[in-house]
């Protein structure tokens, strides 16, 4: 990656306060994301990942260290990170187009509307959703919600694309149809991705780069290049060389998954 | 249509048949329950008299005590609801207050307010205070935050995220607020008449009692279970107007 660096960790360190006083969850951690990369960030639950992803969010702040945006400290969230929260957090109130509207009619992103028209269709076109314009989003399937919560990050267009287990909640066949058409996008609209996972498949199918975390605190345990070019298409699981990086992508997260249940009576974050 | 009408008409059918029955079954000295006919005629007659009066006054009365009372729980609910730490120090005595039933302070609000409307309205007032406030601040603190998170990474100033994010996930609990606040009104009103009025169907009944007059004691019974009724089913429309969006309508 010769591309400049815009997302920026260096040296960070993250505590929490507990009742047993301070607990460490991000120690010492320095990377960087370069322009148009997609890095996916692979550890055990409650190593930090998260919380990695919520201070480049604009939602926490490090305790030590600095995280920095094109250079420039983070100063609460923005339209500029579309962040795609595990949960999704789609309004119930609102339909699906009025869902993906949402951002564009705040004063931050102020759209005419005749431009958010064309938004809402193009992104209800591109997620399968032109036929559910005006339905309430508790009718959605899963994989519908997924969509929908991307199609409303994007309408905004932001720069950089944070996702937080964007698909754990999918069953496989949906999970592997959305990894596809987030590359597809991608593709079409190139965004810094980082992507929190618990799945090596997913890591090593979509990423430029994977980030294995240590058990907590959650220190880098190793940087892993993914050589593959794209596009890529599901061809490529069955690919030796996927095979191969696969199983050395697992075998440390398998270890420091270990290590940190050995460590579970610490208390979860 | 004609078996949706047929679900509605038929439990107040049987509702009436049973009457009958123990009227005329002599289980009960029939002179102690009044046929329903005879109830039905007193009514007609008390409409041309008294009644209309004694309706208007008392949902008078539940109206102005229910929307003074939400109008303030309402902003206060949400206060306590979304300030988690003014909620700790708030809360006892807003339960203190709530365990006490309205109809214990209408001796005192008597001496402070007297006999008028005012008196009336203040205990109403109290009853839908605390009813709502409690629907109301319970239903803000279980707004997940996540709705709020995802408006600020798309953009949402603090006036924003308030109009549209929070405002709308208060909308339910507020129409919630309102009909318990109904209910609890309804209930104190007519023990409030009962004690102190010259009009409202309370003082009708209590009237009624003074003269034995069963007949007329059924007929305000009959009116406030009607009226309630009709707001309830008022504020159900209400919600499904307002409330589309959700799961399962009450």
């Amino acid at each position: 990656m010769s591309a400049k660096p815009r997302i920026v960790f260096d040296h960070v360190s993250v505590r929490f306060p507990t009742e047993r006083g301070q607990m460490q969850v991000v120690e010492d951690v320095s990377y960087a994301i370069a322009d148009r990369e997609f890095v996916s960030i692979i550890g055990p639950s409650g190593c930090g990942k998260t919380t990695m992803m919520n201070i480049v969010a604009g939602f926490m702040t490090a305790s030590a260290g600095s995280v920095t945006l094109d250079g420039r400290p983070i100063a609460g969230p923005g339209p500029d990170r579309g962040v795609i929260f595990q949960e999704y957090g789609i309004f119930p109130w609102l339909t699906v187009k009025e869902n993906i509207a949402f951002g564009l009619k705040l004063r931050a992103n102020r759209t005419d509307e005749k431009e958010r028209e064309e938004i809402c269709q193009r992104y209800m076109r591109l997620m399968g959703l032109s036929d559910f314009a005006g339905a309430w989003p508790r009718m959605l399937s899963g994989g519908m919600r997924q969509r929908l919560a991307l199609a409303r990050a994007y309408a905004v267009k932001p720069q950089f694309l944070l996702m937080d287990e964007p698909f754990g909640a999918l069953d496989a066949q949906t999970r592997m149809a959305m990894q596809d058409l987030l590359l597809e996008v991608l593709a079409a609209e190139g965004k810094t991705v980082m992507l929190i996972t618990h799945s090596v498949e997913e890591a090593v199918y979509l990423s430029n780069r994977i980030i294995v975390m240590t058990a907590r605190p959650a220190r880098i345990r190793e940087i892993i290049e993914v050589p593959f070019a794209y596009p890529r298409s599901e061809d490529l699981h069955e690919r030796r060389e996927f095979g191969e990086l696969r199983a050395h992508v697992r075998q440390l997260v398998m270890q420091e998954y270990a290590q940190q249940a050995r460590q579970k009576p610490q208390a979860d974050n | 249509m004609i078996t949706r009408f047929a679900v509605i008409l038929v439990p107040w059918l049987l509702l009436v048949a049973v009457w009958y029955a123990i009227h005329y079954s002599g289980f009960i000295n029939p002179s102690l329950v009044p046929t329903p006919h005879a109830v039905a005629l007193r009514g007609w007659e008390l409409m041309h008299s008294r009644l209309p009066l004694d309706i208007v006054m008392s949902t008078q009365r539940v109206f102005t005590g229910v929307l003074s009372g939400i109008i303030v729980a309402v902003p206060v609910g949400f206060v306590l609801g979304w300030y988690r730490n003014v909620r700790s120090l708030i809360d006892p005595l807003i339960n203190f207050f709530r365990a006490l039933p309205p109809i214990a302070l209408i001796p005192l609000v008597i001496v402070y307010f007297g006999v008028d409307e005012l008196a009336k309205t203040v205990i109403l007032f109290y009853a839908s205070f605390f009813a709502g406030v409690i629907v109301m601040y319970e239903g803000i603190s279980q707004i997940s935050p996540i709705y709020v998170r995802v408006a600020r990474t798309l953009g949402a100033s603090d006036s924003e995220i308030f109009r549209k994010v929070i405002l709308p996930l208060a909308v339910p609990h507020m129409l919630t607020a309102l009909r318990v606040a109904l209910g609890v009104a309804w209930a104190t009103l007519v023990a409030s008449e009962l004690i102190a009025a010259q009009q409202g169907l309370g003082a009708l009944i209590q009237n009624a009692g003074s003269f034995f007059q069963l007949d007329i004691i059924y007929v305000g019974i009959i009116c406030i279970g009607f009226i309630a009724l009709i707001m309830d089913l008022a504020l159900r429309a209400l919600s499904r107007r307002f409330l589309s969006w959700q799961e399962r309508l009450a």
